[in-house]
Order: structure tokens, then C-alpha cells, then sequence
């Protein structure tokens, strides 16, 4: 069953979703896949049902008709979610008097999952080379609300690698980060999904800054406006139209 | 100091206070951490309607009052998910009704008496072997259960969401949480009484939080500052003829006044 997926390279099929919160629908008939080694990019104007998906596919909440499968299975059947390494957007707003330290952080999301935790040699084996991937491995005694908004970003996203996940999917992961973190904060990503072959799914509502190393782009507005290659997007008409409504598109593509 | 652990009466209630200072200092943390420090102080008064209740009926009143409490902080539980009731609000409302109801059961059979003080501001000096073999095994059962959910209470505490996400049964973690906590807080009404105990619960955890760097830090000063004043607390009671509970929850409030001292002026 595995194999079989894995040679049809996909991942989560997300079908005909539709939500709503109860003033109207928050999205309507999505349909598109997320494959291996994908770099998505989910765009869209805020309050176009992005972070809705994200928990759709998460199982956090439920699509009011559709479904999502992941590998082969629906989101009720699907067991093996350490496979799906999630960071989320309160990344940037947690309790900063919280008393946990990196390390604890990271062994968050191996600890949780172990009938009997024990911090093994191994599991702190996999924390450190987690903090070593996203360049955090010196401020692993530190205290998490000491950090700076991009390095906690950072933390979470070894939370999610420590289970090392097949994909990885971040919810507004570079809001109130500066230009220049947030250009080596792609090129840590697009390592991830270059070496490890890491699917990267990441959802923006800055429509405009779309990072070179982003590959495949799902434009949601309501309904699925675009799915397929960043390199065709920014030649669409979807793309000039929105540009024309000023969503301040400035496509770092080259 | 040495008449000090001679005494049976004595020995009986450092074993047991030990034992549940380490569990009210152990939930305290996540249950400030949670925002939901006051539930302690909720479930007491809600166990005073079983005490009376048990007195009552003639039975063992930290067996009933164990019982009363386990139900209503599942009710609460389910009230606070489903009823669309503004946060504190069900622990407002039941905390008052079971002390109500407490001082009414208490008058129909005639028990205001120095039984029922005992358990309104704690009687350790005068736990009986019986309570002691209940109250450290109930502790050693919640402090097995603390321990070995220890990573997945951190995780949804912290961040509720992605630990929701990468399959911690949160709902059914919330429900085990709420359990312990009233079971612990009808063990520490023995120690502190029903109107001290949450202080049991906060203020050792409170304490340990103002220091802590890491969350095992912060377990490790907040139960070492309970377990301590439990026995500085009773040392002074028997050694100035003081009231154990009223010397236990100051010495812990001390504690914490040192400590948030020392953190504001360490920045």
C-alpha cells in the first residue's frame, strides 16, 4: 500500500472540501494534492480559508462535505501523524514566562508520544541534530521566551523535524521576521527539501512574497483559484488580477 | 528535634504530608500554567459538601468527600467545554453551591462540631493510621500518573494545538488532569484544611516558577519548597504549639515572596 502511494508520489489528497464557521463558507470545493518533495506555497488574501485547511488536514477540524486522505487513507483512519511535522502560527505569541527550555521543546514531540518517556541517549541524539538543522544547537538551554521571535520559529520547526517528518507544514511562518532572517529562513527550508526530501507545504497571506525556492503555489480565495508551478502562476491571469487589486505582489521569482 | 520524629502522631503526618505536598506542588505548576489556578480553591469548597455529607451519613468523610469531588470537577469539566459558560464562571457557581450545601447538611445532623472544624482548617497532627494508608497511596497513584504523562501534560500545556496535532489525546488528558486535581485537593484538605488547600496547591508552584529556566526546574524548586514547608511548617506547630496548617501555608507563602523578591532584582 505504502510503496504504491510512494510511486505515485502522493502524499494528501485533499477533496472537494468545503467549510464554514456558521456566517458562510470559509471554503468551497478545494481540491488539489500535496506530493513528494512538493514546496507549496498556500496563498490568498486574509480569510481565505488557509489556516481552516491546514487543521482540515490535520484532523483538527472536520470539512463540512469532502474529504482529505493521507497516504491512501482518510484523516479518521490515519494513525501515523508523526509523519506530519506541523508549526503553527501562535509560534510567535506563546506565554514568554512559560518555564521550558529549548531542549524541552524540542523532546516535546517525541517525549508525548512514548508510553513510557525516558529522555534516551537516542531521543537526545535526535534533538540535537533537529536543533543542528535549523541552526539552534547553542541555545538549547536556553529559555524559550528569551529568544527572538525567528529563533523560536526556529525551535518549533526542530520540534516538528525531531519526529522527523516526511512533511512539514507551517502556518504564517515568517510574520514579523525581518527581510534578511526571513531569506535564510527559505534557504534552511528549501535545504530541508532538497536534502532530507522534506515536503514543505507553507501557507502565507503576504500573497506578493512568494520566495524563489518555492516551487508549487495553491492560490485559495474561497474556492481554488490556482494550483500548479510558481513559474506559471506568475505568468497567469489569476496573478495580474491580483496584482491589479493591489495584494502587493512583488514575486521574488527570477 | 529528635522528640520531633519520636512521636507517632508525628511521624504519621510528615509521611503523609510529604507525600501529598509532592502532589499539590506537581499539579500547581500545570495548573497555573493552564490559567487555572482557582480550580483547587473551587474543588475544596465542593468537597466541604462531602465531608458534611459523609458526617452525615455516617460514613468516612474523606472517602465521600473524595467521591463528591471526582464528580463535580468531571461536571465542571463538561460545563466549562460544552456550555458556553464564561471561563471561572462553573467553578464560581459549584464552589458556592457545595459549600451551601455543606453548611446545610452539617446543621441538619448537628456535627458543627470540632470533626467538622477539623477538616475546615486541617487536623495533620491528628491523622489516624487508616487516613495516613489512604492518603499515601491515593498520592502515590497521582504521582505515578503525573509522572508517566508527564511529556504529554508539558506538551498540550504549552502548546495545545500542534501537541492536539501530533496525536496527544488532549480532551482525554484534560479530563485525567481535572481527576487528580480533585483527588489531591481532598488529600491536602487533611493536611492544610478544606479553607487552606488551594494555597497548597498555587503558592509552593507559584514559588517554583519565579526561578525556573526549564520546566524541570520548575518542578524540582516547586516540590522541594512544598515538601519543605509541610515540614518546617509542622516542626513549628508541634515545637510552638502553633496551628500546623496556618504555619505550613505562610512558610510557603515566605518562599515565594523570597523568590519573586530575587527574580525582580536579578533583571
Amino acid at each position: 500500500m505504502d510503496s504504491a502511494v510512494a510511486k505515485q508520489g502522493r502524499l494528501i489528497d485533499i477533496r472537494k472540501v468545503s467549510y464554514d464557521y456558521g456566517y458562510g463558507d470559509v471554503l468551497k470545493d478545494v481540491s488539489f494534492p500535496i506530493n513528494t518533495k512538493d514546496f507549496l506555497a498556500i496563498i490568498g488574501p486574509n480569510g481565505a480559508g488557509k489556516t481552516t485547511l491546514i487543521k482540515i488536514i490535520l484532523g483538527l477540524l472536520k470539512p463540512h462535505s469532502g474529504r482529505v486522505e493521507i497516504m491512501g487513507k482518510t484523516v479518521e483512519e490515519f494513525k501515523d501523524w508523526k509523519m506530519i511535522g506541523y508549526v503553527p502560527q501562535k509560534a510567535t505569541s506563546i506565554d514568554s514566562l512559560f518555564p521550558v527550555s529549548v531542549k524541552e521543546v524540542v523532546a516535546m514531540g517525541i517525549l508525548s508520544s512514548l508510553r513510557f518517556p525516558r529522555l534516551s541517549e537516542e531521543n537526545d541524539r535526535r534533538v540535537f541534530t533537529a536543533l543542528k538543522q535549523v541552526g539552534m544547537e547553542d541555545y538549547k538551554h536556553r529559555r524559550i521566551g528569551n529568544l527572538s521571535a525567528g529563533q523560536q520559529q526556529r525551535v518549533f520547526i526542530a520540534r516538528a523535524l525531531a519526529d522527523r517528518p516526511k512533511i512539514l507544514i507551517l502556518d504564517e511562518p515568517t510574520t514579523g521576521v525581518d527581510a534578511r532572517t526571513r531569506e535564510h529562513f527559505y534557504d534552511m527550508l528549501h535545504k530541508l527539501n532538497e536534502d532530507e526530501a522534506i515536503t514543505i507545504v507553507l501557507i502565507t497571506h503576504e500573497v506578493g512574497i512568494i520566495n524563489r525556492h518555492v516551487a508549487q503555489v495553491a492560490c485559495l480565495d474561497l474556492t481554488l483559484v490556482y494550483h500548479g508551478s510558481h513559474d506559471e502562476f506568475c505568468r497567469s491571469d489569476e496573478f495580474k488580477r491580483m496584482l491589479a487589486e493591489g495584494h502587493h505582489l512583488v514575486s521574488h521569482h527570477h | 528535634m529528635d522528640a520531633f520524629f519520636l512521636y507517632g502522631f508525628l511521624q504519621r503526618a510528615l509521611l503523609a504530608g510529604v507525600f501529598i505536598a509532592i502532589a499539590c506542588a506537581l499539579l500547581g505548576v500545570f495548573l497555573i500554567l493552564r490559567r487555572d489556578a482557582m480550580i483547587g480553591h473551587g474543588l475544596a469548597h465542593i468537597s466541604f459538601a462531602g465531608v458534611a455529607l459523609g458526617l452525615f451519613l455516617n460514613m468516612m468523610p474523606l472517602a465521600v468527600a473524595l467521591f463528591v469531588a471526582v464528580a463535580a470537577s468531571m461536571i465542571i469539566m463538561k460545563l466549562k467545554v460544552t456550555a458556553g459558560l464564561h471561563g471561572d464562571t462553573a467553578i464560581a457557581i459549584f464552589s458556592s453551591v457545595g459549600f451551601a450545601l455543606g453548611v446545610l447538611l452539617a446543621t441538619l445532623s448537628h456535627s458543627f462540631n470540632v470533626d467538622l472544624f477539623s477538616y475546615l482548617f486541617g487536623e495533620i497532627l491528628a491523622i489516624d493510621t487508616s487516613e495516613v494508608l489512604f492518603s499515601v497511596a491515593l498520592a502515590f497513584v497521582v504521582l505515578c500518573l503525573v509522572v508517566l504523562n508527564y511529556h504529554k501534560f508539558l506538551y498540550m500545556t504549552f502548546d495545545r494545538e500542534s501537541a492536539k496535532a501530533s496525536g496527544v489525546n488532549v480532551d482525554r488528558l484534560d479530563s485525567l488532569l481535572t481527576v487528580l486535581t480533585a483527588v489531591t485537593v481532598v488529600l491536602g484538605m487533611k493536611v492544610v484544611g478544606i479553607l487552606l488547600v488551594s494555597a497548597l496547591v498555587v503558592i509552593p508552584a507559584a514559588a517554583g516558577l519565579q526561578l525556573a529556566k526549564s520546566f524541570k526546574q520548575a518542578i524540582g524548586l516547586s516540590t522541594s519548597i512544598s515538601v519543605a514547608s509541610v515540614v518546617l511548617g509542622l516542626y513549628l506547630a508541634f515545637l510552638l504549639d502553633l496551628p500546623a496548617s496556618g504555619s505550613i501555608v505562610l512558610l510557603s507563602f515566605l518562599a515565594f515572596v523570597l523568590l519573586f523578591v530575587l527574580r525582580r532584582t536579578r533583571k
